[in-house]
């Protein structure tokens, strides 16, 4: 275990795409839940005229408890404190699991249940629990089913949607003690977990969270869920301990009701999940009498100290963005390596790890640029444009290499139309061992990236600037209208350029082939 | 808290504490939107939309009048004999016949368990959303009561259904500022983890009855 835990990605990004995409029913499935959950999610955002104003204010709430870090989280300990709740700060992922194993073996527990948290798969918590003997049961049914098959979660939201009911009956089967033969019903296997779950509920002493929003003026912890385990594990054990990634303080009670509102919507497109609870320190006579509050860093005061990336940080993990992106839909969680996939994850794992990791730095490519995640995101992060500025960031942090050099060589090629005309000869004369009937299947070297799974159309015999010099040369006004000579590029066969319509607006971008 | 049995983080928050301002400085506040507010509705569209949402929500649903509290409880207890009631309930709510649990010493898990339905009212209601806010006083009773049994019925006088989330935070923001925990219920327990098919009915009550008191 690194001290970064769960975020570093084991392989770059198009290695790990390339044996994600052939899984043919992982892409049926992403497909599937992907379109389903776009489709509600529509509906629900559609019912608030003032959504676009509601998205600008959840924004600038998160901007200003940012701008306001330090301030905030030292209002946020007093808060807590004074209701009778311990603090503690973790610089990285092996301080914060640490304080859990110190604080489980201070009760002497050798089993604690836990609400699902991506911040606990972050810090490999369950792993470093287990390595001291304390089992981390996880009570959210596709975190159990994860669990139950030794697999990493695929979404934030739903982490088993790259498995199916059959898979799951399967599972359940042979990891369920006492259920007998289970069909592949959806309520049923639900309702095993909920008979395997339960006697757990009643009778362990100690639970682990995350935390969705912290109220620094109060002290009051959120945590969204919807099955009602949250609740189990947030009332009825004795001893709580949440984790928070510091970035998820608010200022005051009220700052809760915008992303009560943004959340549920991009989330689970629902106008609201089932059940919120909210806490502050102890309640005497209701829920645990001992709750511990872990603020950890692991790498967040890096991205706050960039300027630019900072918008990231606003993130409430809604998993909205995952949902829209053609990249996730067809690579799935897995491909991005680190707990946080997708489009946030492209960014987040990074910028979290810093620019210098050599497999994180692969995943600001992990995208087609499309944009449709930063019109979806609830708190504005504009992804696409922090994707960009990490593709800098990374080539930067490369140096000199070969596509560099290529791409400066280029440059100077085409900066002088002389120079480009000499190298289009050259070019004709360079592609003959290379082109076979009208196409060129394959490209030598560090260039056969581009024909792998597309032909290259060799350059024609004659450009358009030979045909028209050759034309202004030619009769007069009738070749105006005369064919240009064997097409440079045909219409049929190839991505059409983008045409204009009258009033010299373009359409929309032309149809490209799918970039994956 | 006296002789703290865990190590202090004291190093770890100085050295964050130091980042974080590094990273921040010369970072300034831009002033804050407004809140955007919806078209305010008519009390009786209110209430409306609320049934709607609650519904949605394959929830049950009942408007009564004062008077007809005692029936509309025992028709949403169905069955359910062995109620869970919190402290400050008014027993003249509840039908005769109940094997009434009163949290009074507190119930043990385990008898909590053995009860069959719960009854509460509740703090605040949204209509926009379906959700029910419980800020868990005497007439809902600690966050146990209304967690474990299969059955919650639920009562909401009419004047507490508000519209928007954010009137609701507002009048429950007082209660936070005191310490009490919050729960927000809309509807009942569910979950879409499996090929994203809603099941209602996981953990928490698998059953919510909502009944509106005019």
């Amino acid at each position: 275990m690194s001290d970064h835990g769960g975020l570093h990605p084991a392989q770059p990004f198009p290695a790990a795409a390339r044996e994600q995409v052939v899984k043919a029913q992982l892409r049926a499935n992403l497909r599937k839940v992907t379109t389903t959950i776009r489709a509600k999610r529509a509906n629900v955002v559609e019912e608030l005229p003032h959504w676009e104003q509601l998205r600008t204010l959840g924004a600038a709430t998160k901007d200003a408890s940012l701008v306001n870090l330090s301030d905030r989280l030292l209002q946020l300990e007093q808060s807590v404190r004074a209701r009778g709740g311990y603090v503690h700060w973790a610089r990285d992922a092996k301080e914060a699991r640490d304080l859990v194993a110190r604080i489980a073996q201070a009760h002497g527990v050798d089993e604690l249940i836990k609400v699902k948290s991506i911040t606990s798969d972050e810090i490999e918590l369950n792993k470093a629990l287990e390595e001291r003997g304390i089992h981390a049961v996880e009570t959210d049914l596709a975190e159990l089913i994860v669990q139950l098959s030794n697999d990493r979660p695929s979404h934030i939201l739903v982490p088993a949607i790259h498995r199916n009911r059959a898979e799951i009956q399967a599972l359940f089967n042979a990891e369920l003690p006492g259920e007998g033969a289970l069909s592949d019903n959806p309520a049923e296997l639900a309702g095993a977990a909920r008979r395997y779950l339960r006697h757990k509920f009643l009778t362990t002493k100690m639970a682990v969270s995350g935390v969705n929003f912290a109220v620094a003026e109060t002290g009051t912890v959120c945590v969204v869920e919807s099955e009602g385990n949250g609740r189990m594990c947030l009332t009825l054990p004795e001893v709580l301990v949440s984790i928070m990634g510091i970035e998820k303080v608010l200022e005051k009670v009220e700052d809760i009701s915008v992303f009560m509102e943004l959340l549920p919507r991009s989330s689970t497109a629902e106008r609201m999940n089932p059940y919120n609870s909210f806490w502050t320190g102890v309640t005497p006579g209701d829920g645990p009498q001992e709750f511990h509050l872990i603020l950890l860093d692991n790498g967040r005061t890096n991205v706050l100290a960039d300027e630019f990336g900072r918008q990231t940080l606003r993130c409430i993990r809604c998993s909205a963005c995952l949902n829209v992106c053609p990249v996730y839909e067809r690579a799935g969680g897995h491909a991005y390596g680190s707990v946080y996939p997708g489009p946030i994850g492209a960014i987040l794992t990074p910028q979290l790890l810093g620019m210098h990791d050599k497999n994180a730095n692969t995943l600001p490519g992990a995208s087609s640029l499309c944009g449709a995640c930063y019109d979806v995101c609830p708190v504005k992060i504009n992804i696409p444009q922090v994707l960009i500025y990490l593709r800098t960031e990374a080539n930067l942090q490369k140096g000199l290499t070969a596509e560099a050099l290529a791409m400066k060589g280029l440059k100077f090629m085409m900066s002088e139309g002389w120079r480009f005309e000499g190298a289009l000869k050259l070019a004709r004369v360079g592609q003959g061992p290379l082109v076979r009937g009208d196409a060129i299947p394959s490209l030598p070297g560090m260039l056969g990236g581009w024909t792998q799974s597309r032909d290259l159309r060799p350059f024609p015999k004659e450009g358009f600037r030979d045909w028209w010099k050759g034309r202004s040369q030619g009769t007069g006004p009738a070749d105006v209208n005369a064919a240009p000579p064997e097409t440079v590029q045909k219409a049929e066969d190839g991505p059409i350029p983008p045409q204009k319509k009258e009033g010299g607006q373009f359409d929309a971008e032309p149809p490209r082939e799918d970039t994956l | 808290m006296t002789a703290e049995p865990f190590p202090s983080t004291a190093e770890a928050k100085l050295e964050l504490l130091t980042r974080i301002n590094r990273a921040i400085a010369g970072a300034e506040q831009q002033p804050l939107p407004p809140y955007p507010v919806s078209a305010p509705l008519s009390r009786e569209a209110v209430l409306h939309q609320f049934e709607d949402r609650i519904l949605d929500y394959k929830a049950a649903f009942t408007r009564v009048l004062a008077g007809e509290i005692v029936g509309a409880v025992a028709a949403a207890l169905g069955g359910a004999r062995r109620v869970i009631v919190p402290p400050g309930l008014a027993a003249a709510w509840l039908p005769a016949g109940l094997d009434m649990l009163r949290d009074d010493p507190p119930l043990s898990h385990a008898d909590l368990d053995r009860a069959e339905a719960v009854v509460t009212g509740c703090a605040v209601a949204v209509s926009e959303t379906g959700t029910i806010v419980l800020d868990h006083g005497p007439d809902q009773g600690r966050r146990a009561l209304s967690l474990i049994p299969d059955l919650h019925v639920c009562l909401v006088r009419g004047d507490q259904v508000v519209q928007t989330v954010r009137q609701a935070v507002d009048t429950v923001a007082a209660s936070v500022r005191a310490g009490r925990p919050l729960t927000w219920l809309s509807g009942g327990s569910a979950t879409s983890d499996i090929e994203l098919v809603r099941v209602e009915g996981v953990h928490g009550p698998r059953h919510l009855h909502v009944i509106v008191v005019e």
